[in-house]
């Protein structure tokens, strides 16, 4: 992801719940594939504020893009269960998290908002 | 003016293709939701401009799609599908118990009467009811926790509830079928079933003649006379009388009777079509030739109609979903082909005329006849 400068050709989304100004927020950065971003109706990469008060793990990233993009739910991670679908994958720095367990927390980079959390559809099918 | 909507679902999105009433020439709108699977689009009996689209891939699982413009855009709604309680287990294809997954939503049937009341057949088996236009999804948990439901096993495709068939003139009469389960009849709204497939025989179960077990592949009715039923089953075209009590084979002179859709004529409740495939082993039309049949008897006695239809190397299927009629003074009949291709005749399928050439492969067919 060389090339990108945060907040550019970016969809900025803040959590309802997090729109306190009394709390610090940091943003972080989200590619999602091309089917979930035509489903979310974004153009470029998604900003996510959530706040810094707490190191950011794979699974409150996803949580804070579910609920500014409610119709991302069930599309990465299963109704009920939470669990990664199959044909999904996490990645960030170079980095496979898919398999991580979804309290990892994610790499620095991705917390500073110079690098992005990448969600990506499997290369599969025809 | 009138004039006719064919929605139609297909491997790589959805689309919608309208004329007037004369159906001589078309326009084709789409795809809506580009690079995902159709399996099903339908519009609401008493709102033609409500119409519910099922969205899915393997990837990124289930959407389902609302418009309010007659397919012109679209709206995400609800998409939980939470089997409702304990879900226990149904055969998998080694017979070992398995344990219910929501995979997809096959079938969308909009209500009778409401716009915002519609069904979902989904699979693992299963029907949901939405009565919020599609927001909020709740299991009417009676079908798949009926007592057979540990010996249901899944056909090549999975293990859908493709079919359900509202009964227009017994209140909370509706019926259901599962691949490879069968035929099922509430009363109740939903709330009850039992399976109805009393004269079914299929030779590739165990026990021919079970309860369960059988793998029906579409059923189809006509408004006026609920008790009717006509089936396209996995090898056999049958028929019941009592809704489900009894039924007998049809097949009669098919050149095959395996196949998958089945359509009623939208005025002559005992003219049926038919599109025979060669068999479970070869899912293509007999000889490369794509006929389909017509009983203007109620069965057993068909008619090959060609006219207009590929008769040489035409080896693509029509699925069970990928048929319908328009009910126009003179019935319209429609299918899509697994090739990209919709067919359709303004004459009841006397001659055909291809409306579409190249779409993706065609998972579904739906007809509205616009006022």
């Amino acid at each position: 992801m060389d090339s990108v400068v945060p907040g550019a050709h970016m969809d900025h989304a803040v959590p309802e719940a997090r729109m306190d100004h009394r709390v610090e927020l940091v943003t972080i950065r989200v590619v999602l594939p091309t089917h979930l971003r035509t489903l979310a109706g974004v153009n470029g990469e998604v900003a996510l504020d959530v706040p810094a008060s707490r190191a950011v793990t794979l699974r409150n990233a996803l949580d804070a893009l579910e609920a500014c993009y409610p119709v991302l739910r069930g599309t990465m991670r299963d109704f009920g269960t939470g669990r990664r679908r199959a044909f999904v994958r996490f990645f960030a720095c170079q980095q496979d998290l898919s398999h991580e367990p979804p309290d990892t927390v994610l790499p620095p980079a991705v917390q500073a908002g110079t690098e992005p959390l990448l969600v990506v559809g499997a290369v599969a099918g025809g | 003016m009138s004039g006719v909507r064919v929605l139609v679902g297909t491997r790589k999105g959805a689309f919608v293709l309208t004329s007037d009433g004369k159906r001589a020439s078309w326009e084709i709108a789409g795809p809506h939701f580009g690079g995902w699977e159709i399996y099903h689009v339908k519009g609401s009996p008493v709102d033609q401009d409500r119409l519910y689209a099922s969205q899915s891939t393997g990837w990124f699982g289930q959407k389902i799609q609302r418009s309010d413009d007659g397919g012109k855009t679209w709206e995400p709604v609800g998409s939980e599908f939470s089997y409702d309680g304990t879900t226990g287990t149904h055969q998998w294809y080694d017979g070992t118990p398995h344990p219910w997954e929501f995979a997809r939503v096959w079938h969308l049937e909009p209500s009778l009467d409401d716009p915002d009341t519609v069904y979902a057949g989904v699979e693992d088996a299963g029907l949901f009811k939405s009565a919020d236009g599609g927001a909020t999804w709740a299991e009417l948990a009676g079908l798949r926790t009926h007592k057979s439901g540990p010996e249901w096993a899944p056909g090549a495709g999975g293990m859908c509830l493709h079919t359900i068939v509202l009964d227009p003139a017994h209140e909370g009469r509706m019926f259901a079928a599962i691949s490879a389960a069968g035929a099922f009849r509430s009363d109740d709204s939903g709330a009850t079933w039992r399976p109805i497939n009393k004269g079914l025989r299929s030779e590739y179960v165990p026990e021919p003649d079970a309860d369960v077990g059988h793998c029906v592949h579409r059923i189809a009715m006509h408004p006026s006379r609920p008790e009717v039923l006509f089936m396209q089953k996995h090898w056999d075209v049958m028929r019941t009388d009592d809704a489900g009590e009894t039924w007998y084979e049809i097949s009669g002179d098919l050149p095959t009777d395996f196949g998958f859709p089945i359509a009623v004529h939208a005025h002559e409740p005992e003219t049926v079509y038919v599109v025979p495939i060669t068999s479970d082993s070869l899912h293509f039309p007999p000889d490369g030739k794509l006929r389909v049949y017509r009983s203007r008897t109620g069965g057993n006695e068909w008619q090959p109609l060609t006219a207009g239809l590929p008769q040489q190397d035409c080896y693509v299927n029509v699925l069970r979903d990928a048929m319908d009629v328009d009910s126009l003074e003179e019935c319209g009949l429609y299918f899509g082909t697994t090739g990209g291709q919709v067919y359709a005749s303004a004459d009841a399928g006397d001659t055909w005329t291809a409306i579409a050439g190249n779409l993706p492969s065609v998972l579904s067919v739906e007809v509205q006849t616009l006022a």
